[in-house]
């Protein structure tokens, strides 16, 4: 599912909506996850998920190809935990 | 960091502010879209939110664990276990915008 799937399957659920509306909620819960995020917020959506920002240090790494060392600098990185509710479901359980 | 916690009650207030849907209804679009990502999951469908990120399943087998208070091997079941990727786009959203220890 794609996220003009997502809303598409909205939109049929919704047709007293402008299908243009569904695009821009969609847009906006997105947009501000991202914002939370980068703002060094977590995200915590009860039974589906939370996001959160990890830290990753600086690393030496290596180029695959040449194997030549190439320093790595300490990044942030988006982290999504599965909710209990979700992981349950995915298992089969109730 | 902020550290703050984003919850579904902020994200409604998102909606209701930027497209004017009333607190209600945005409660409940935003549980129906949470809801029709958790159905296509469930299905093992992948989702994918472009510039946001991709959500997939991934089947994992059986392995031996092990309880780290007892010491006791315990099996690991074969488990369905979600994943999420985050997109180039939200990646470096999240490592351009304030945070004191990337900017050194």
């Amino acid at each position: 599912m794609t996220k003009s799937e997502l809303i598409a399957r909205l939109a049929a659920d919704n047709p007293h909506l402008y299908h243009r509306d569904v695009e821009r909620i969609v847009t906006t819960i997105f947009d501000e996850i991202t914002a939370a995020l980068a703002d060094g917020d977590r995200v915590e959506l009860r039974g589906f998920g939370a996001f959160s920002v990890r830290e990753r240090n600086a690393r030496t790494g290596r180029n695959p190809r040449t194997g030549d060392s190439v320093s790595v600098d300490a990044k942030y990185i988006p982290y999504f935990k599965t909710g209990k509710q979700l992981r349950d479901r995915l298992n089969g359980k109730p | 960091m902020a550290g703050r916690t984003v919850t579904r009650a902020q994200l409604s207030e998102a909606v209701y502010q930027e497209v004017g849907f009333s607190r209600s209804e945005s409660t409940e679009l935003l549980e129906s879209i949470l809801k029709h990502i958790s159905n296509a999951l469930a299905q093992g469908e992948l989702v994918k939110i472009s510039s946001f990120g991709t959500f997939s399943v991934r089947q994992k087998g059986q392995r031996v664990g092990r309880n780290p208070k007892t010491g006791q091997e315990v099996p690991i079941l074969p488990r369905r276990v979600l994943v999420f990727r985050p997109s180039q786009v939200l990646k470096s959203r999240i490592n351009t915008k304030r945070h004191p220890k990337a900017a050194v």
